[in-house]
Order: C-alpha cells, then sequence, then structure tokens
C-alpha cells in the first residue's frame, strides 16, 4: 500500500498549497505599510527656519517628541502653546521637541513662530516626503514619541490636551 | 484496487472503460453501446479510482468538470450582479466612513441600494467570497486538468496501431464492406492518408493515420497560463510588489512619489488643449458644434530627480534623472514605476497683484505682486513706500476664536493684512484685504487695490508599481497559445483495417470539426476502394443521400 | 474628396446589398430540393456575390471613414456597433466558404442589417478622439474583439437555424414560448429603428432642464414625446406634451422614454406580422431553416465558438488589458464594461465545457450559442445605456 501513501501525500500537499494560497488571498493588504507602535522611526534630514540642517539621528539617546502640523489647521494652534510651555523644561530632561511643518510657505510658519513664540526647531517638509513616504502622517496634528533607542512609543493623531503632552513627553523621557 | 486486464493482455488501471492498447470495451455499458464516449480516450480518471480519504474526497470534488462549470457560472453571476450599482472605488465618497457608503447608496438607489449595500454587493469584487470563488476556481483548474492530462497521456502513447474490431465498430464514423481488391485499397489509402499529411502507422494489415494530436495538449497548456496568470495577481499581496498612489502636484511644485521614497517630481507646466473648429477641418465641426469643446490633450511637463545615494529623506541633495512629458496613455517611466496622468484641475490662483491707491487723488502710487505660495515679507515700491505683509491667509474663512482663519493651505479665497508704508505715514496704515472686501481700522488715505491675478494647474497623478505585469502578460501568452491550440488544431484519426476475407473496416475519431474529418475520409475514398462510412450522429445525411439518389 | 460623404454612402450601398443578398439566399434555399443543389444553386452564388460587394462597400465604408477622422472609426456606439456588423457578415463569407450553407446567410445577414440599422440611430458624425482613446491599442483593441464577437455571433446564428429547424413549434413548449420571444426581440430593435426614424424624420425636439443625481442643474433635449420625464425636470419647449411621470434622479428618463416608444413600436409591429401571416415568426421562419443539416449547423455552432474564442480572449481581454494598463494605469478596474467581457469569456469558457465533457450538442448547445448571443449584445447595448462606466464614450 505505498503506492497508496504516496498519492494521499501528493494530493494533501497540493490541496494545503492552495489552500494556502487562498488563505493569502484573503489575508494580504495591498496598502502600503504604515508605521506602527514599536517600529524603529526612519531617519530624515530637514532644515529649521536658519537653514540649518536637522537629523533625527542627531538627538540619539534622548526622547523626540516629534510633532507634524500646519498653520491652518486650529487644534495644531490649540496644542501648540503647551507644547512650547513644556517643552523647555523637558530639553533638559533629554527630551527633545522637533515640529514639522507640512509644506507651507515661510512666510507663514515665520508669522506663526512669532505668534506664538516657539523655541524649539521648526522644520518645514517641502516636498513631503517624511510626512508622507516616510511617516505616512494623513490627519493633522500628528504626534510621534520616538525613546532614546529611536523606536517609537506611541503615535498620537489629535489634539492633545496640556496634561496629555506632560505625560506623554514623560513616557520618552531617559532614565 | 486491482488491475483490468484486457483480452489483449494489457492490464488497465481500474476504472478504464477502452483497452488502452486495443480500444475493446472493458465495462458492460460499453459493451453494449451503439457507439463509445471517446472522451479521454476512455482512460481511468484518476478522481474515479480512490474515494475513501477526506483528501480523495475534497480532491474528486474538485477534479469535476460539473463542479469547475458550476464555479464558473458563480463567478459569472457574482461578477453580473456587482455591475448592477457602481462598485464603492467609483463611488465619489471621500474617506473611509462606513455609514456615509450607506446614505449614498440608499440616498441615490432607495432600499435595494441599502440592501445592495448591506449584503456587501458594493465591494464585490473585494469580498472574501469572491476571492474564495476565485481560489476554488484556481484549485479546480488544477487538480481537473492534473487528473485527466496523465491518462490521457499515457493511453495516446500506448495505443496500439491494430485496433479490436469491436472499437471499430463503436466509433462514430464507421464503414465495413467487401471491395474487390483489399490489398490495393489498403496500400492506395496509405499514400492518400500520407499526402494529407497524416502520421500513418502501418501494423499487421491496420492502419492508424494521425493528425495534429499535439491539439490535445491545448487545454491543459491554457489552463496552465490561466494559474500562471492567477499566480501573478495572487503575487500583488507581496509587499513591495505592488504600489499604487495618486498625488496632486501643482504647476512649479516638487514633491516627493508617494509610494517611490527618494524620489521626487517637479511639474514644471501644465498644459490642456482643445480641439478648435479651424485646425481640425471640417471634419469635426459637426460634432464640436453638437458637444461643446473636446478636450484633445491634456499634459504636464515634469522633471524627475533622485535622492543622491545615502541622503537622507527630506534632503535637498537631489540629482536630475529626466524630463518627460506625461500624457494619457504615456506614462513616466523609471525603475519600475510609472507615473500616468489623470486628472487636473485648472485655475488655482498663483499670485496676485494690487496696487496701492492714493484714495484722494484715485492715482497709484505703484504695484506689487504677492507669490501666494511663497508671500515674501516686504514689498518696495520706491520713493519711500513699502508694503508690509503682516499676515496672509491662503482659504480665508472668516472670524474664528476672535482671530481671522484660513481653512486650509490651499490658495482658494486669499486675504492679507497689509501694513502700508508711505512717506505720509512712515509706520504704516493697516488694511486686511480679501476679495470684494477691505476692512480698514480707521480710514486710510491709501488703499491696496486687486489689479490682476495668474493662476496654475494642478496636475493629478497616479504612481504605480506592479513587479507581477511580466507574470500576468507570461500566463496570458501562454493562455493564448494553448487556447489556439487547442482549438485550430484537431486531432484526427482513422483506422482502416482488413477483416476477414476481403472484409475492410474503417473508422474515424477527431475531437472536433468532423466536417473536415470527414472530407479527409472522402479524399482518401477517391484514390482507394474503402467501404462507405456512417456517420452515426448525423440521422439526416441519410435522408439526402436517398434523396439524392433517387433524383 | 470628401471621404465623409463617401463613407456614408458606401455603407447604404453596403446596407442594400445584404438587403438584396438575403432575397436571394431566400430563393437558394426555397428552390432547392436536395442537398447537392442546396449547396450549388445559382441563387445561393449570386447571393454570396452579392454579399461579398455590399462587404467590400462596408469596407470602403470603414476605410474612407478611417482616411476622414484619421483614426479607426470604432470610437463611438455608431461606429463601434456598425464595424460589428461588417465582421458579422465577414465572418459569415469565411464560414460559407468553408460550409456552402445558404441557410446561414439566409439568417445573418438580415441580423446584421438590424444591427446597422441599429448604429445609425445614434449620433453618425465623426468625433475627435479624447486623450484617452488616443492610441494605437483603440485599432488594435476594439477591431480584435468586434473580430471575435462577430465570429461567436455566427455560432448563435447557426444556433438559431437549429433550433427554428428542431424545436416543435405545433405543441406548446417553453422551448417554443423561448424562440419566439428571440424573434420578438428582434422586432423590438425594429421597432427602436422605425420609431427613432420616424420621429427624427418629423424633427420633434422637446427641451427641458432637471435636476441630475448629483444635484446639479442640466438640460436635456428630447427627440420623441416625453413620455417620462427626469427629475425635477422643468418644460422649455412650451408646445410639446408633458411627462406623463417624473422619475427619481438615478433613472434616465429620456432612455426610458426611448425604450417605451420602441416597445411600443415593436409590439404593434409584432401584432402586425401575426395578424398578416397569422403565424408566430418562428413558425415563419421554420420552412427556411428546414434545409440545413441540423448536424452541420451544430459544427458550425461549435466551430465558430472554437474560433472566434481565442480572437476575443485576446481582443477583450488581453489586449484590453495592456492597453488599461497604459491609459488608466491599471490593467483591471472592474469597470461594467470590463467586467461583462469577463462575463462572456466565462459564459463560452463554460460553453465549451459543457460541450467537451457534459455532452451538451444539439439543442443544448443552440441554446447555449443564443445566449452568449444576447451576452455580447447586453454588453453593447445595455452596459453603454445604462450602466456607464468608463467605457461610455458613446
Amino acid at each position: 500500500m505505498d503506492k497508496k501513501k504516496k498519492r494521499l501525500f501528493i494530493r494533501g500537499a497540493i490541496l494545503l498549497v492552495l489552500a494556502a494560497a487562498i488563505i493569502f488571498a484573503l489575508t494580504s493588504k495591498k496598502e502600503t505599510k504604515v508605521l506602527a507602535v514599536g517600529d524603529k522611526a526612519p531617519n530624515f534630514e530637514l532644515q529649521d527656519m536658519n537653514g540649518k540642517k536637522v537629523k533625527l539621528s542627531d538627538y540619539e539617546g534622548q526622547g523626540v517628541f516629534l510633532n507634524f502640523w500646519g498653520t491652518w489647521c486650529p487644534p495644531c494652534k490649540k496644542e501648540m502653546p503647551y507644547i512650547e510651555k513644556h517643552s523647555k523644561e523637558f530639553t533638559n530632561k533629554g527630551v527633545q521637541v522637533l515640529s514639522v511643518n507640512i509644506g507651507e510657505s515661510e512666510f507663514k510658519v515665520n508669522t506663526f513662530i512669532d505668534q506664538y513664540g516657539l523655541t524649539f526647531p521648526v522644520l518645514i517638509d517641502k516636498n513631503k516626503s517624511v510626512s508622507r513616504n516616510s511617516y505616512n502622517v494623513v490627519p493633522l496634528p500628528t504626534t510621534m514619541l520616538i525613546d532614546k533607542n529611536g523606536v517609537i512609543k506611541q503615535i498620537v493623531t489629535r489634539e492633545m490636551s496640556e496634561a496629555e503632552i506632560v505625560s506623554l513627553m514623560e513616557s520618552i523621557q531617559p532614565e | 484496487m486491482s488491475k483490468i486486464k484486457c483480452q489483449c493482455g494489457h492490464e488497465n488501471p481500474f476504472g478504464t472503460v477502452l483497452c488502452e492498447k486495443c480500444g475493446r470495451p472493458l465495462t458492460d455499458e460499453a459493451q453494449k453501446s451503439e457507439m463509445v464516449d471517446m472522451r479521454y480516450e476512455g482512460s481511468a480518471r484518476r478522481s474515479q479510482t480512490y474515494k475513501k480519504s477526506v483528501i480523495d474526497k475534497i480532491w474528486n470534488f474538485f477534479s469535476s468538470v460539473k463542479i469547475g462549470v458550476s464555479i464558473i457560472i458563480a463567478v459569472l453571476a457574482t461578477s453580473a450582479i456587482g455591475t448592477i450599482f457602481p462598485q464603492k472605488f467609483y463611488v465619489p465618497v471621500s474617506g473611509n466612513d462606513p455609514s456615509e457608503y450607506l446614505e449614498y447608496y440608499e440616498r441615490l438607489y432607495g432600499t435595494v441600494g441599502k440592501l445592495y449595500y448591506q449584503l456587501g454587493f458594493y465591494d464585490m469584487y473585494n469580498s472574501w467570497w469572491f476571492k474564495v470563488l476565485i481560489g476554488m476556481l484556481g484549485t479546480s483548474i488544477i487538480i481537473a486538468s492534473l487528473d485527466r492530462v496523465i491518462p490521457l497521456y499515457k493511453s495516446l502513447t500506448k495505443q496500439r496501431t491494430k485496433r479490436h474490431p469491436s472499437f471499430m465498430k463503436r466509433q462514430r464514423i464507421y464503414g465495413a464492406s467487401n471491395v474487390s481488391d483489399p490489398d490495393e485499397s489498403f496500400n492506395n489509402a496509405e499514400k492518400a492518408l500520407k499526402d494529407l499529411h497524416y502520421k500513418v502507422k502501418v501494423e499487421d494489415g491496420a492502419i492508424l493515420a494521425e493528425k495534429n494530436r499535439f491539439g490535445r495538449w491545448g487545454p491543459y497548456v491554457n489552463h496552465t497560463g490561466l494559474i500562471i496568470f492567477l499566480l501573478g495577481v495572487l503575487m500583488r499581496g507581496i509587499p513591495g510588489f505592488y504600489v499604487d498612489e495618486t498625488m496632486w502636484i501643482r504647476e512649479g511644485e516638487t514633491r516627493e512619489i508617494p509610494g517611490a521614497p527618494g524620489y521626487l517630481l517637479e511639474n514644471v507646466d501644465f498644459s490642456v488643449e482643445t480641439y478648435s473648429k479651424g485646425e481640425a477641418d471640417e471634419v469635426f465641426g459637426e460634432a464640436i458644434d453638437n458637444n461643446g469643446a473636446i478636450v484633445s490633450e491634456f499634459k504636464s511637463d515634469v522633471k524627475l530627480y533622485k535622492e543622491k545615494e545615502g541622503s537622507l529623506p527630506g534632503s535637498s541633495d537631489v540629482e536630475f534623472m529626466k524630463e518627460y512629458p506625461i500624457i494619457v496613455n504615456k506614462p513616466l517611466k523609471f525603475d519600475g514605476y510609472s507615473i500616468f496622468q489623470m486628472d487636473y484641475k485648472t485655475g488655482e490662483l498663483k499670485t496676485m497683484t494690487f496696487s496701492l491707491m492714493n484714495k484722494k487723488t484715485e492715482q497709484s502710487v505703484g504695484e506689487f505682486t504677492i507669490d501666494l505660495n511663497e508671500p515674501a515679507k516686504d514689498y518696495d515700491l520706491g520713493n519711500g513706500t513699502s508694503i508690509e505683509l503682516m499676515e496672509y491667509y491662503a482659504d480665508y474663512d472668516g472670524i474664528v476664536d476672535g482671530q481671522p482663519s484660513s481653512k486650509s493651505p490651499i490658495p482658494n479665497n486669499p486675504a492679507f493684512i497689509f501694513n502700508m508704508k508711505t512717506p505720509e505715514h512712515p509706520d504704516g496704515e493697516k488694511s486686511f484685504v480679501a476679495i470684494r472686501q477691505t476692512l480698514e481700522v480707521e480710514p486710510n488715505d491709501y488703499e491696496a487695490k486687486f489689479l490682476s491675478a495668474e493662476t496654475r494647474d494642478a496636475s493629478g497623478l497616479t504612481i504605480r508599481k506592479d513587479k507581477t505585469l511580466y507574470i500576468l502578460l507570461l500566463g496570458g501568452i501562454v493562455f493564448m497559445i494553448g487556447v489556439i491550440q487547442g482549438s485550430y488544431w484537431q486531432h484526427r484519426r482513422i483506422w482502416i483495417q482488413k477483416g476477414s476475407g476481403s472484409e475492410m473496416l474503417i473508422a474515424a475519431h477527431t475531437n472536433k470539426n468532423w466536417y473536415t474529418l470527414k472530407k479527409d475520409l472522402d479524399k482518401v475514398k477517391e484514390v482507394a476502394t474503402l467501404p462507405t462510412y456512417t456517420d452515426k450522429q448525423d440521422k439526416e445525411a441519410v435522408i439526402d443521400t436517398t434523396e439524392g439518389e433517387t433524383k | 474628396m470628401d471621404y465623409a460623404a463617401l463613407s456614408a454612402n458606401l455603407l447604404l450601398v453596403s446596407f442594400i446589398a445584404y438587403l438584396v443578398g438575403t432575397l436571394f439566399f431566400g430563393g437558394a434555399v426555397k428552390v432547392s430540393k436536395t442537398e447537392k443543389t442546396y449547396k450549388d444553386s445559382m441563387w445561393g452564388k449570386i447571393g454570396i456575390v452579392v454579399t461579398i460587394i455590399g462587404f467590400v462597400a462596408q469596407l470602403g465604408y470603414f476605410i474612407t471613414r478611417w482616411i476622414a477622422a484619421g483614426h479607426a472609426p470604432v470610437s463611438n456606439m455608431f461606429e463601434f456597433t456598425t464595424a460589428f456588423s461588417m465582421m458579422l457578415v465577414g465572418s459569415f463569407i469565411l464560414i460559407f466558404f468553408i460550409y456552402k450553407t445558404p441557410s446561414l446567410g439566409l439568417f445573418a445577414l438580415p441580423i446584421a442589417i438590424v444591427i446597422i440599422a441599429y448604429a445609425s440611430m445614434f449620433p453618425r458624425e465623426i468625433t475627435p478622439l479624447i486623450p484617452a482613446l488616443k492610441s494605437y491599442w483603440l485599432t488594435v483593441h476594439v477591431i480584435t474583439a468586434a473580430l471575435g464577437e462577430s465570429i461567436l455571433a455566427i455560432s448563435a446564428v447557426a444556433g438559431l437555424i437549429y433550433l427554428a429547424k428542431n424545436v416543435d413549434l405545433t405543441k406548446k413548449s417553453k422551448e417554443r414560448f423561448w424562440l419566439e420571444a428571440v424573434m420578438f426581440t428582434v422586432v423590438l430593435v425594429l421597432g427602436f429603428v422605425v420609431s427613432s426614424t420616424a420621429f427624427s424624420l418629423s424633427g420633434y425636439e422637446a427641451d427641458f432642464t432637471y435636476v441630475d443625481k448629483n444635484g446639479k442643474a442640466s438640460e436635456m433635449t428630447y427627440n420623441m414625446p416625453p413620455l417620462f420625464g427626469m427629475s425635477e425636470y422643468e418644460q422649455v419647449t412650451t408646445d410639446t406634451m408633458k411627462p406623463w411621470f417624473e422619475m427619481p434622479a438615478i433613472v434616465n428618463a429620456k432612455t426610458l422614454t426611448t425604450f417605451v416608444w420602441s416597445l411600443f413600436t415593436g409590439i404593434i409591429l409584432y401584432i402586425l406580422i401575426r395578424l398578416i401571416f397569422r403565424r408566430p415568426i418562428a413558425a415563419l421562419l421554420q420552412p427556411f431553416a428546414k434545409k440545413a443539416n441540423s448536424q452541420l449547423m451544430d459544427e458550425i455552432g461549435y466551430r465558430s465558438v472554437l474560433i472566434g474564442f481565442p480572437v476575443f480572449t485576446l481582443g477583450a481581454l488581453i489586449f484590453a488589458m495592456i492597453w488599461a494598463h497604459e491609459a488608466w494605469s491599471r490593467f483591471w478596474g472592474w469597470d461594467p464594461k470590463e467586467v461583462w467581457a469577463l462575463i462572456t469569456w466565462l459564459f463560452y469558457a463554460a460553453f465549451l465545457h459543457l460541450r467537451l465533457s457534459q455532452g451538451w450538442e444539439g439543442k443544448k448547445s443552440a441554446w447555449l450559442a443564443v445566449a452568449g448571443f444576447v451576452i455580447i449584445m447586453f454588453n453593447l447595448v445595455a452596459v453603454n445605456l445604462i450602466i456607464a462606466g468608463l467605457h461610455s464614450y458613446a
């Protein structure tokens, strides 16, 4: 009955492969990969308002509070003063605020910085390469909390309250 | 399972209807019938042999052509249902909010539309059951083909030239009678068949003339093509094999290409052309009169850049790759990506030009132009006159929370706060200027008066990468080869045998196109005296010949 | 030279030639008593010569229109449908030379005539190409697809002859009903042609404003008395009739009006035919089908599917996918026209499997062939006019 076993094995194998193919078809998604908590934050290089190049990797060993925003976005305007308020004290604790404006004019961003008195680095993502391809930012504001090892700890895609901002900054504070 | 031993001595697998070698009918049914079923040469389809374990049962299920056809009909029916109302991806609903889709279908198509949505028919082709159906179709194609091609191959290679008379007699085309000189007829027939490009085998007073056997493999070749195609479709699910993104890019903008990290696209110029009556002769005149302007072409002149090796996203360290005019039907192609011209929007504001007027004298003291996408802060008009741009709202939306606000970064409704510095007012006069609206805190001596605007166009592009395209194309080509092989070449066989005494037997079979087979036989009969044959399936032919004879 | 005018005249010539050809094939069937006289009758020979003259004239129409327009004349409903009828006649001529069957001509030519008449009801002016159609794939894809469909249609013609001959029309049966239903559908198309022509000759026009399904204000001109009004319509032309009903926004009331007028005219035509001949149409045709050999018709039906299926696959699916990839960035997008091409393909695949392994020959096969033609026509007519998608250029 050796032949019979062989036949059973071949048939079983073929059916298994086909079943696996169907399951793959059902589960695979064609959507582009979106960054998730636990992923390594992709490095980037953008210019700040003084033309200085800023890299994410410049802040290795520190926590990074990475905020994507626009001047026209009302919740961005609301949370910005609180971020500014706490950014200074946390800089000393090893948490750096980086804010990335999505492709607006220098005039708008400068006016905004003056209006809110921002002191942390503000970067403009002119080509939308960092926000769209690397970080896949859809709603504004989006904030990524990156720990000292460059790993994304949390992604917030809405307006944050003052208390939230403080606790989020604390969460990525290096020991 | 026991083998079936034929009288000729050949051992056939269980389930065989006609002996693989001599063609003797082996089953009771075949022995009783006047005409045997020649599909798969009466060989034992494997599925019919074992029916024991679960695996065998599943196997047999998919091996059945009846099941295969049922699956085809099911795919056909579900596909048809999917065209009743527009599918999800053609519905102008933004975002992914299910309730908006429900609202859309209900509003336009009423209760039926609601049901269509609830049953999931609105996204038919992405539904799990549709995918399962396609998967079952693929499974059926593979198993049913495997189960048939192997026994068919065996029985066609094992077939003997001399078949048993009982086999001949049961063919659809058969004739037997005495002829005057069997040997001469036999030799003439052999020659005639060779002249007709048959492969002729002679053995012990029997001829087997065969033609186009390879046509029999057509169905299996085309099924292989289909499987390759389905495999290609499946592979699009592998990350990195497939990219499908869209982008809007305005004239003058440079953007990183979504889905293609490291590549940047600059929209140098966008243009739309329409057919004008003059240049399109009188030919299109009537059509243009009836339909209005018809767009002839829209085009994005773009420059493609690539980030330099080792540079980071966002850095301006890029190198120029190429310049290309993208039009419909002529995508820009690079490194496996294609960028297609899909859509456009015209007339977005680009710059606005104002004139600074002295209200009293109604004289202009100078003009200034604001780039709405990269506005400068100061505009010097000379003679101690300048304008300071204090605030700019691209898409002015009224006062929100006590402040003027913009609802988007796109200059749909620009508004400005100017500080107009003139020799009379070195500290400046402030003025809020929006379209058709000017607000002043106190009456000013000067005003910024809108003169003109320039617009720019935005180009809608789609970015694709599909590594499976060549696999799909290969599948298509293999399918075409197989389907042509199976449809345009028919496997014909003619058996001629000397019987006892001066009797001769003639039989013929083809898998399709009996008409030409009979024509071939008639040609052979012109040179060789052979028995008159009958086509057992053509009942009317008999009537026709008798009618012909009575004439 | 004015190619456009020449082109229109050539089409008229072919139309008349097909009419004359039909009469000769009818004669061939009528006078022949035996298989031999049927195949070699003088009537049949004249019939095929006239048909070839008609075909050459129609080919002339095609070529001159091509020259005039600067692109293959397959870019709108009129052009495509006319090309389809031309290829149908071409396929018939090809099959005629293989099988020498006047009966096939007697049935195929009238179908071609009806199709040309149907095509002529659509706007006939030469339209310039929109950007999406500017590609040599337009020529390659559309012509191959139309050719495939026309060869497949021959199978339906053979099937129809088989059925007309073999369905027992003396007794009430489902088969008799459906065969008559097929005949009625043809009369319905004639109804459309007659009513459209009558109203267009009378120069009828009624203008309306209405609100479309996206809530936008639009305008529409009816060329037939408006039985149904568009959603929230308002009459612009005042001396014309007031629509009987107002339709919801998703229904194109103009199409519905045309349909109802065609149905109305078709029914009257049908009743007239029944009153004059006092027999069902299928019974009228039966004597003409009787001369055809059933086995041969079955064979032609099968053979034309075998010849047409690969051509259809190449044109309507493979070339279509290649072009769709170039023009719309995706080779397949589940556009209704695409889906119906797939449905047609699946249907004929089922046909072949049923015939090969379930032994569906004779009547079953003939019914399937007729059903296949119905699907092809559905894709041509209904999908274009009712289920609008990317392909609705007409």
